[in-house]
């Protein structure tokens, strides 16, 4: 019954500062005892003006800042785990199941298709077994599926299917943002960590991710997102938290 | 969930070069673990200790104090340098794989491409030609070389095919390690994005674990999950790749990460 009420995340304390050696050790103090918690199935909306640290409680939540002091539990599926004091193997695993970051911006390796971008992230959610590391016909059948799943996605985005198996690197911001969008959206997450997913969209692919919100939504995932697009922020945000 | 179990574990291992004055270490108080699966970089410019470091978990240099263990294939943990030679050279043929920057280094060049590739597994016993070759021309076809080449010498080849070769070579006999030092250097930016692309897929199909040496943020940032900085000897920072280079805490990895141009 607890499970019900206990929230899937639970920010507590939280501070983090930056120290800029290169500018003579300057001090940067960005988030100091910030505390959130969210809900399965809820999307809180951060905002603030710049500067404030939504962003760098975002990174902090998909571990890619350390937190300096504060707690950041999260109710994965294998069990309750402090964000910020999670091994890197740990934040792997988590990563790699769990939660779900999408940022502004896409960084892939170059010359891999848009289509295998998405489809990687379902492999690499469910790798397979060792023993069948290299047995083909099987990796072949799971890539299929994967690839199935990340076209459905892409049409949905209304990403242009020629543009599928071209690597990114040359797409426009809006292209290149459809992407980065079902990659993070095509496995299902626990945590969705959401940094202007509508930046550069039109308003019929922002329609598309107000969607995507919802649906995840529905399947219980806890949202964090900074919407700059109020439109956006008002469609899918069940409370907004002030930060700074 | 359970923790994983390291591949190897390294510990307060030091190096210094005989000829060095007392107190010049190339590698001081390294601590690391791997673990199956993950890629692994060390960054670091020229002269930090990195090579150095990956020569000594390599087994090729004896570290000055420190050990290695490796927890081999049957679960056995073994000392690296405890091993005899003949035990280190099985260990480094069969298990472990190791990618010398200059491809010339770890190949031969007198033999044919279908010859190297095939070198490890005659080692092991497999003396049918039909199978070697066949082995073979699958290995060239997975790092992207022209079946139609393997009766060529690696000499004929260039830079980029040469390194795809090594690849080849050591991967046959499918490793659970792979050291690469500075794998892409040298290499044509085209080139280096084909390789970086043929190893991220190798490692992830073939879940092989494999530590990374190399100076270039940018191989760290896009192939491997965790990352060591080095300087003078010393790793002084190592975590998450994006946490290092997106959160770097020393001010050796802030200036760095500050120096290139899209890291």
């Amino acid at each position: 019954m607890n499970d019900n009420v206990s929230p899937r995340l639970a920010v507590r304390g939280l501070a983090k500062h930056f120290t800029l050696h290169l500018r003579g050790g300057a001090r940067l103090q960005v988030l100091d005892d910030t505390s959130l918690d969210v809900h399965a199935g809820e999307c809180v909306a951060l905002v603030g003006a710049s500067g404030r640290g939504k962003s760098t409680l975002m990174k902090c939540l998909f571990g890619s800042y350390g937190a300096d002091a504060g707690t950041l539990h999260f109710a994965s599926s294998s069990g309750t785990v402090d964000i910020a004091a999670a091994s890197p193997q740990r934040m792997l695993d988590l990563r790699r199941r769990d939660i779900a970051y999408v940022s502004q911006f896409l960084r892939a390796v170059p010359r891999v298709p848009a289509l295998d971008v998405v489809a990687q992230r379902l492999i690499d959610a469910d790798p397979a077994p060792a023993s069948d590391d290299l047995d083909d016909a099987v990796h072949a059948a799971r890539l299929d599926a994967a690839r199935d799943a990340a076209r459905a996605l892409l049409g949905r985005l209304r990403l242009p299917p020629p543009l599928w198996e071209l690597p990114p690197a040359t797409f426009s911001g809006g292209e290149q943002q459809r992407v980065n969008i079902a990659r993070g959206f095509v496995q299902p997450a626990r945590l969705l960590l959401l940094d202007e997913p509508t930046a550069s969209l039109d308003a019929a692919n922002r329609r598309v991710v107000v969607e995507l919100i919802h649906e995840a939504k529905a399947q219980g995932a806890a949202v964090v997102g900074i919407f700059h697009d109020e439109e956006v922020r008002d469609a899918v945000a069940d409370r907004c938290v002030e930060l700074g | 969930m359970a923790e994983a179990t390291p591949l190897m574990r390294v510990r307060g291992l030091a190096h210094r070069f005989p000829a060095a004055r007392e107190e010049r270490f190339a590698v001081q108080d390294a601590d690391l673990d791997l673990f199956p699966g993950e890629v692994v970089a060390i960054v670091g410019e020229s002269g930090s200790g990195k090579s150095t470091l990956l020569n000594c978990i390599a087994g090729r240099l004896t570290p000055t104090r420190g050990a290695v263990h490796y927890r081999d294939a049957n679960d056995r943990w073994l000392d690296v340098h405890a091993l005899t030679e003949r035990q280190q050279r099985v260990l480094a043929r069969t298990e472990w794989g190791f990618v010398e920057q200059n491809a010339s280094d770890g190949l031969r060049l007198d033999v044919s491409a279908g010859a190297n590739i095939g070198e490890r597994l005659m080692g092991q016993g497999e003396r049918h030609y039909g199978r070697l070759r066949a082995s073979a021309e699958r290995w060239m076809q997975r790092v992207e070389l022209d079946t139609g080449r393997i009766d060529d010498s690696p000499r004929a080849f260039s830079g980029g095919m040469r390194q795809r070769l090594q690849i080849a070579r050591n991967l046959v006999t499918r490793p659970r390690l792979v050291l690469l030092d500075e794998p892409t250097s040298g290499l044509d930016v085209s080139v280096q994005a084909r390789l970086l692309d043929l190893i991220r897929t190798l490692t992830t199909r073939m879940h092989l674990c494999a530590l990374i040496v190399t100076h270039d943020l940018g191989v760290a940032r896009l192939l491997a999950q965790r990352t060591l900085v080095m300087r003078h000897g010393r790793v002084v920072e190592q975590g998450l790749t994006d946490r290092v280079l997106d959160d770097p805490q020393h001010p050796y990895t802030q200036l760095l990460v500050s120096s290139v141009v899209m890291p």
